[in-house]
């Protein structure tokens, strides 16, 4: 069979599912917001499968491309979060900004 | 009754003994250490002289208009006017006051000049004075005022000046507890006139006369002719209730107690006070409300009934009597008695010839036995007296005429007053021949202790001890001189009323005419028939009194004076109980005390437990009560409010514990957490 | 694997580069190791892109997520680490429960992915869809694109603000 929108959205899956690995193991910060990526990424391609073998219609790509203006935003506003924990913290590692710890 | 004559000099008869009383009393001690007590003499008797002139000058008045109009009103000032009450500061005299005015102000200015000398010794002189005018000024008020508020003013004074003379010597108790109960016995009696004195007023206003001047209660009072209260004739109850007043302020059963106590106060006081005028207050009282007693049948025959059982009682205690001033107390208890047996039988020209001739009699007795305490140095035993007769022949001779006199023997003035009591009971219809008898044996029994007193007294050998024989002496000429007036006057007295039966006008009862009228009426024509042909059986029943009287003296001369019949087996009769009987009095004090005196003490110990025991247990329960509650408040406030409140604070710890731990800081932890919600809705959805 | 032609192969070729890069993202030890990985898949994402006709997104892809983020990222790297290291950490703890969980994710999703009746449709040919792109930003699709140039000041704003430090 043809590549269709199924191996599109696996495709998508397995990057999400790598980009939440990430996220959920890192213990550097920076790699955390590499984990992030990878999940918006997966989206992106979502949307644009689904606007290809879907409806046809410019929506999917408008969305992916607010989708990739709000990850850059967001990216630069993580590393300045990240800049100022290593400001605080002298460390960029997760384990070692417990001082909200109960 | 015409319109009265106004006049504007009968409020000087009762002021003049007040501004007597005013000097006398505000600056009396001062005037004494100044000018010494001939000052204070000189003004109280002055004070006197002036009323009994002005008293004179009444009677002339009063004799120089026409009978019907005999009334004279001196109008001061309205003093009350509410409602429908009025009651004005004014003095109405009459036939009725004008005699009682003169026996007033006359017998009382004897007494002040007696009292002159008798008080000589006494340091607080003024003081005396004072009071003796004042009580002059209240009773005077009493016998002039022209309503019942005004005469009960007086009233009231005279009850108050009493109390005040007879605990006079208060540096002893028993001299202050005598004036306590006079003046406590007399409000009981005060407090029946009172009632009376409303239930008449409220009684009139109801059938549209409210009133209580005595003219206008004359002419209106028929109207309460069968009206009812409560059940009882208004007439009857109302002389009811002021005869209870009556009682008390002239010493009748059952209110006499206080007269022979009262013998405490000074010798004058005695005279003056419980002799000649206060005690003939409630006599007086009748006589002005004539009319409204003659409505009132049932009352008249308790009023004599009371006054024979006081006469033959007071009578009795007397003959055992062994202090001559207590004698004199009983003596005036009796005749008092015979004063209300005469009103009682509508006699009351009767009573008030009575009531005058007394005041003379009794007060020359009560002065002449002052002179023998004097004498004595004190002494008022007679038991300890004895031949005096020849150590004060003066002080003797009124002595024994007064006896005379109220003996009843003719023709002394006692004779003519007291029989004409009798008289009127024997033979008219409102009397009680029952009456007579015993009025009869009353006068016996009289003439019996009196003379004893006089035997006792002056007759015989004296008794006393050499010291106080030494001093045996008459006293002064102060002394005597009323006591030779005022025995003249018992002596010739009774020619004012001098009866038809012996060929007289009785001109007194003439002279009360104006104000009597229903009484007269009511016994002329109950003596008419014999009144007017035949004089046969007052001519006898005359000589039975003096023979009885006769009877009384021998009696008494022989047991006293010749020996021939011993007293002693009189005393022992009966095991010696009878004579402890009555010379205890009855042991009527007695009963007072345990029943009203002590009664009432334990009614107050009674309401004074009660107060302690209930009200304060109550108030002290209910206390106890709340603390209680309150305790049962506290636990429940510690154990299960702050129980819970500290729960709730622990249990809110324990739980912050817990959920403290979940802030582990880790942001891995918190993408994990936020992983398994994810994971835990997807499952959910799939299942 | 049948009827597979050329183009339907260099896909496979290209999914299979990005999936390996991500994974190289994913369990690396090294964060420079990482981020160049990261590179890599998002050029293969942009590939992934051109095939799927939307060839004005996959430029904007590589444009702004490589030559901006992974540059940003980079920098931030540096930044935070002393610059002699060679060996930049990039551990990773509980890496057994992740994975438990992420494969079971995974395959709850992957039974969706396969077993949905996915409403097929012929794709249509690809043509150009920049002036398309372009007329909607400016047309239909004004008020997102204002809004989003708002959102961007304001994480430039934010951004400065953070990473400001203070002056003694």
């Amino acid at each position: 069979m043809a590549v269709g929108l199924t191996h599109y959205l696996l495709v998508s899956l397995a990057l999400f599912l790598l980009g939440w690995f990430c996220v959920l193991t890192r213990r550097n910060a920076i790699g955390i917001l590499m984990g992030v990526e990878l999940i918006l990424n997966s989206a992106n391609i979502n949307y644009l499968a689904f606007s290809r073998y879907g409806s046809g219609a410019y929506d999917g790509q408008l969305f992916a491309i607010f989708v990739i203006m709000l990850a850059a935003a967001e990216a630069a506003i993580g590393l300045a979060i990240i800049l100022g924990i290593y400001q605080t913290f002298q460390t960029i590692d997760v384990e070692a900004t417990d001082t909200l710890r109960g | 009754m015409e319109h009265p004559t106004s006049v504007d000099y009968l409020r000087w008869i009762v002021l003049s003994p007040l501004i007597g009383a005013a000097i006398n009393g505000l600056a009396g001690a001062a005037l004494q250490r100044r000018f010494g007590k001939r000052a204070i003499s000189v003004l109280a008797c002055a004070a006197v002289l002036v009323a009994f002139l002005l008293s004179v000058r009444v009677f002339l008045h009063l004799n120089g208009l026409p009978p019907e109009g005999r009334f004279l009103l001196d109008h001061c000032w309205t003093w009350l006017d509410a409602g429908g009450l009025r009651a004005d500061v004014a003095f109405w005299a009459d036939p009725l006051s004008a005699v009682m005015l003169l026996v007033v102000t006359g017998v009382g200015g004897l007494i002040h000049l007696y009292a002159t000398g008798y008080m000589h010794d006494d340091a607080a002189y003024w003081r005396f004075f004072a009071w003796l005018n004042l009580f002059t000024f209240a009773m005077l008020t009493l016998v002039l005022g022209d309503n019942l508020l005004l005469m009960f003013v007086g009233w009231e004074g005279v009850g108050l000046c009493s109390y005040a003379l007879i605990g006079f010597w208060y540096s002893s108790t028993a001299n202050a507890q005598a004036g306590n109960k006079a003046f406590i016995v007399n409000r009981i009696g005060d407090f029946g006139f009172v009632l009376g004195i409303f239930l008449l007023y409220w009684s009139l206003a109801d059938v549209g006369h409210p009133t209580v001047a005595f003219r206008e209660l004359a002419q209106h009072v028929h109207a309460l002719e069968g009206m009812t209260f409560w059940g009882v004739g208004t007439a009857t109850l109302v002389t009811m209730l002021l005869f209870v007043g009556a009682t008390g302020k002239s010493a009748q059963i059952p209110l006499y107690v206080w007269l022979p106590d009262a013998m405490a106060g000074p010798t004058p006081v005695s005279a003056l006070i419980h002799a000649a005028t206060m005690v003939t207050a409630g006599v007086y009282m009748i006589a002005r409300l004539n009319f409204l007693f003659d409505m009132a049948p049932l009352t008249l025959s308790v009023v004599a009934w009371t006054g024979t059982l006081t006469a033959l009682g007071a009578a009795t205690i007397a003959l055992a009597q062994t202090d001559i001033k207590r004698v004199l107390a009983y003596s005036t208890v009796s005749q008092l008695g015979y004063m209300f047996m005469g009103m009682g039988a509508g006699a009351y020209t009767a009573g008030i010839f009575h009531l005058t001739t007394h005041a003379f009699f009794k007060a020359c007795l009560f002065l002449g036995s002052g002179s023998v305490i004097h004498a004595m140095g004190g002494e008022q035993d007679i038991r300890k007296m004895g031949g005096l007769r020849r150590a004060m022949p003066t002080t003797y001779w009124t002595f024994l005429l007064s006896t005379i006199a109220i003996a009843g023997i003719f023709p002394f003035a006692g004779f003519f007053s007291k029989d004409e009591i009798l008289w009127k009971h024997f033979s008219t219809e409102r009397g009680s021949q029952a009456i007579w008898a015993l009025g009869l044996l009353g006068a016996g029994l009289t003439a019996f202790y009196m003379f004893r007193l006089v035997f006792l007294t002056f007759h015989g050998e004296n008794r006393s001890d050499p010291h106080t024989r030494e001093h045996l002496h008459e006293s002064p000429a102060i002394m005597t001189g009323p006591l030779v007036v005022l025995a003249a006057l018992a002596t010739v007295g009774g020619t004012m009323g001098w009866p038809q039966a012996l060929g007289g006008t009785h001109w007194l009862e003439q002279w009360f005419a104006p104000v009597f009228e229903h009484g007269a009426h009511a016994s002329a024509h109950g003596g008419g028939h014999a009144g007017t042909h035949e004089y046969a059986t007052e001519w006898v029943l005359m000589g039975v009194s003096v023979s009885v009287a006769l009877l009384g003296i021998l009696l008494a001369r022989a047991m006293y004076v010749t020996g021939s019949l011993s007293p002693k087996k009189l005393t022992e009769a009966a095991g010696g109980a009878l004579y402890r009987w009555v010379s205890n009095k009855y042991y009527v004090d007695e009963l007072y005390d345990v029943v009203f005196v002590r009664g009432t003490l334990l009614l107050t110990r009674l309401c004074a437990a009660f107060d302690r025991y209930v009200i304060d247990g109550v108030v002290d329960g209910s206390a106890a009560v709340t603390r209680f509650v309150s305790w049962g408040n506290g636990l429940f406030d510690n154990y299960v409010i702050d129980g819970l409140v500290n729960r709730l604070a622990g249990g809110t710890m324990v739980v912050g514990n817990r959920v403290r731990q979940l802030q582990t800081g880790s942001i891995n932890g918190y993408l994990y957490a936020l992983v398994a919600g994810v994971v835990v809705v997807m499952v959910v959805r799939l299942l | 694997m049948s009827g597979w032609g050329i183009a339907d192969l260099v896909f496979g070729v290209i999914a299979a580069v990005t999936i390996v890069s991500a994974a190289g993202v994913a369990f690396s030890k090294n964060i420079v190791y990482s981020a160049f990985a990261l590179m890599g898949t998002f050029m293969g994402v942009a590939a992934l892109y051109v095939f799927l006709a939307a060839d004005f997104v996959a430029v904007i892809q590589v444009l702004i997520y490589v030559g901006g983020i992974l540059v940003l990222t980079l920098f931030a790297v540096m930044l935070t680490h002393r610059i002699a290291d060679v060996r930049i950490s990039n551990r990773s703890v509980g890496v057994l429960p992740g994975l438990v969980v992420v494969v079971a994710v995974g395959a709850v999703m992957a039974k969706a992915v396969l077993g949905a009746n996915w409403l097929g449709r012929r794709p249509e040919t690809p043509h150009p869809t920049t002036a398309g792109i372009g007329n909607a930003f400016l047309g239909d699709y004004l008020l997102p694109f204002e809004l989003a140039s708002v959102v961007l000041l304001a994480a430039l704003v934010g951004a400065v603000v953070l990473s400001r430090k203070e002056l003694k």
